[in-house]
């Protein structure tokens, strides 16, 4: 596995915010895939928020979630949403911009 | 435009037809939908780019809020909440208000293929759980979704995204709410994305289309589950009062009819209506060529409208107002004071301005505005150049029946084209017609002059003559038309024939004196002869006279003589006695 690693973005801190709706089988798999890509990628310096919009349905708004679960990540810029339970990890990463389209 | 088709009239709902329905509110659909759109089901409004989907939608909403006290919420997956209550101010809605007393909620959800990577198994539950919300935050009856086809483009998963679509309309209805979705028209079939499979029990079909440069708007039911509605393709139009759809209610002929009669402000011509003019209510065809003075004859009849203290309709399609009253100044029929009282309404506007539905629906909008007793149309031949002959012709046939169904006396002027036969009327309109007027020019010696005549004229006895038709400096007057061997003689003509005329009667007058005087004299003549006979009769009776005299005289004197000669002779006496027995 190839995955370049952006120099500036080394020392980056990541902010991710997932979104779920309940504990519904898609909503655990994206945390649990969700937390082993940070481990691995960027251990140490990101932070994940997890947000259940069946308890603040309001919050769906500020981040145009209409797809559960969506993954986004706030920092770095630009701002970019992962939707799915995040299962496809190849896809994930590239989602993040953690590896290149190869 | 198809043909004439009967609608359920709205005053009688179908027994049968008792599926709940919530009214639009949008002027006509409710008409066509015999009571609005099934209630508590989705609708599908779906529609080329450009074809008013989202204020249609938009105007059911507010509609539903401001006029059926239910709420609503917006969904736009297009624009943003400040666009639309920009596009919406414009047709008189304060969406920002609407809002902000609770009555409306919009959610604009944007989704942005380009920030989004796909990464397994998801499903739209964010979707779900916004909807809800904006449902829940005014207590929303109404849904609009607009245009939930901009999905298709946020997911490359079809399959999932196929799969919520349908949880979400079955979701809609377990809510219970009346939704419009909009979809956008494609190839083949009436969303692109084939929504129409999803929703089953309503869809409409809105079409804008530019023929000739002219564009006009149709509407169209293509499906209603449970009910009965209008199929035909309705001309509809968005105006500063939002959208119009024009029902063709009321083709079956069963007009209320009036035996009322109405001036048509020139005494004559209402004596060649039998005597009192037109029926209230009957629609009047005057044709002519250019310049016969079909604009006078319609002038009168408003003069005449307003004079009795009616509201009349003028709408001009060839002169502005102010060119129509100077115009009608100038041969005495002064309107100005009745549109200062507000009788009289005089509309201008270029028959190409708009596509021949939009003057259908905007005269439709200005007689329930205003209502007017009498609606003159100014000419209608012009609407042919806003769209076909054929369209032009349904159209009237809409107008002649709605302006009937409402006991307005329509008057329409129609110009027709020089060389074409005299009772052809280029827009077949003449079975509608209950009263048609000719007007004729007649070219004679260099000269051109109007004719006027009655063609028709239903139920009235009406003239069967020609009639000149002079404009005057004081209106409109109708004049005999002298009838022979070579035709009507009219202006110069007649009046040269009518000099001849005099001048024959006085020429006649002369010779009858003159005969009278030379009778006198020669029976002065004859008189002075018989005197003169008398003188010579008296003279020869003298004369006679006098000789008998003498020769009695000469007698007696003889006798005497004689007597005295026997008496010198001594004879006897007998002889004397004897002669004078004798």
């Amino acid at each position: 596995m190839s995955t370049r690693r952006n120099g500036a973005a080394a020392e980056e801190k990541w902010e991710l915010r997932l979104y779920t709706a309940g504990q519904t089988p898609k909503s655990l798999a994206a945390i649990k895939n969700l937390k082993k890509v940070c481990e691995e990628h960027l251990a140490g310096r990101y932070e994940i928020e997890i947000i259940d919009l069946l308890k603040n349905p309001r919050l769906a708004k500020d981040d145009q979630i209409v797809a559960i679960p969506t993954l986004v990540r706030k920092l770095p810029d630009p701002v970019r949403k992962i939707i799915g339970d995040l299962s496809d990890t190849e896809r994930a990463l590239v989602g993040l911009q953690l590896k290149q389209v190869s | 435009m198809g043909k004439p088709e009967t609608l359920p009239s709205r005053a009688r709902p179908s027994a049968r037809d008792t599926l709940p329905k919530a009214p639009t509110g949008i002027s006509g659909l409710d008409e066509i939908t015999l009571g609005g759109l099934p209630r508590g089901r989705p609708t599908l409004v779906c529609g080329a780019a450009g074809c008013g989907k989202t204020l249609f939608a938009m105007e059911f909403l507010l509609r539903g809020a401001e006029q059926f006290g239910e709420h609503g919420a917006f969904i736009a997956f297009e624009e943003t909440e400040q666009d639309l209550s920009q596009n919406v101010r414009s047709l008189g809605f304060d969406l920002e208000k609407m809002v902000a007393q609770g009555k409306i909620s919009v959610d604009h959800i944007h989704v942005e293929r380009s920030e989004i990577e796909e990464t397994g198994e998801f499903d739209l539950e964010g979707l779900f759980l916004r909807l809800g919300l904006a449902i829940d935050s005014v207590g929303a009856k109404r849904v609009v979704l607009d245009t939930l086809e901009s999905l298709f483009g946020g997911f490359s998963n079809q399959a999932i995204l196929r799969a919520e679509l349908r949880r979400l309309f079955r979701w809609l209805k377990d809510r219970g709410v009346t939704a419009i979705i909009t979809g956008e028209r494609g190839e083949g079939q009436l969303t692109r994305q084939g929504l129409e499979e999803y929703v089953s029990d309503c869809v409409i079909l809105l079409d804008h289309r530019v023929r000739e440069q002219v564009s006009t708007r149709r509407l169209r039911i293509v499906k209603y589950r449970g009910s009965t509605h209008g199929t035909n393709e309705y001309p509809f139009l968005i105006d500063e009062d939002g959208i119009h759809v024009l029902p063709l209610t009321s083709l079956q002929l069963n007009h209320q009819v009036s035996t009322e009669r109405i001036s048509s402000g020139i005494p004559r011509l209402d004596h060649m209506l039998g005597g009192d003019g037109y029926y209230r209510g009957s629609s009047i065809l005057i044709s002519g060529t250019a310049g016969t003075g079909k604009t006078s004859i319609s002038a009168h009849f408003a003069d005449a409208t307003c004079r009795r203290g009616e509201r009349c309709m003028y709408l001009a399609f060839e002169e502005s107002p102010a060119q129509l009253l100077r115009n009608m100044r100038s041969i005495s029929v002064d309107l100005a004071p009745w549109v200062k009282k507000g009788l009289l309404r005089l509309e201008s506007s270029r028959p190409t301005l708009h596509g021949i539905e939009m003057h259908l629906a905007s005269i439709h909008k200005m007689v329930n505005d205003f209502k007017p007793h009498v609606v003159i149309i100014d000419p209608i031949s012009n609407f042919s150049t806003a769209g076909t002959m054929a369209e032009a012709e349904a159209m009237l046939l809409r107008l002649i029946d709605f302006l009937k169904s409402r006991q307005i006396t329509a008057m329409f002027v129609n110009l027709t084209a020089g060389g074409n036969a005299w009772e052809k009327t280029d827009v077949g309109v003449s079975s509608l017609i209950d009263t048609w007027i000719l007007l004729r020019d007649i070219e004679l010696a260099g000269e051109r002059n109007r004719g006027i005549y009655v063609l028709k004229s239903r139920g009235m006895k009406h003239s069967n003559q020609i009639r000149e038709f002079v404009i005057t400096a004081e209106g409109i007057r109708l004049e005999d038309v002298y009838v022979g061997p070579e035709g009507v003689l009219t202006g110069s003509m007649r009046a040269a024939q009518e000099d001849r005329e005099r001048a024959a009667m006085q020429a006649q007058q002369h010779e009858a004196t003159r005969k009278q005087r030379e009778l006198a004299r020669r029976r002065a003549a004859l008189e002075a002869q018989i005197a003169s006979l008398r003188a010579e009769f008296e003279a020869v009776e003298d004369e006679s006279r006098i000789a008998a005299e003498l020769q009695k005289a000469r007698e007696a004197q003889l006798d005497q003589s004689r007597t005295a000669a026997a008496a010198r002779r001594g004879a006897d006496t007998p002889a004397a006695s004897k002669g004078k027995r004798k």
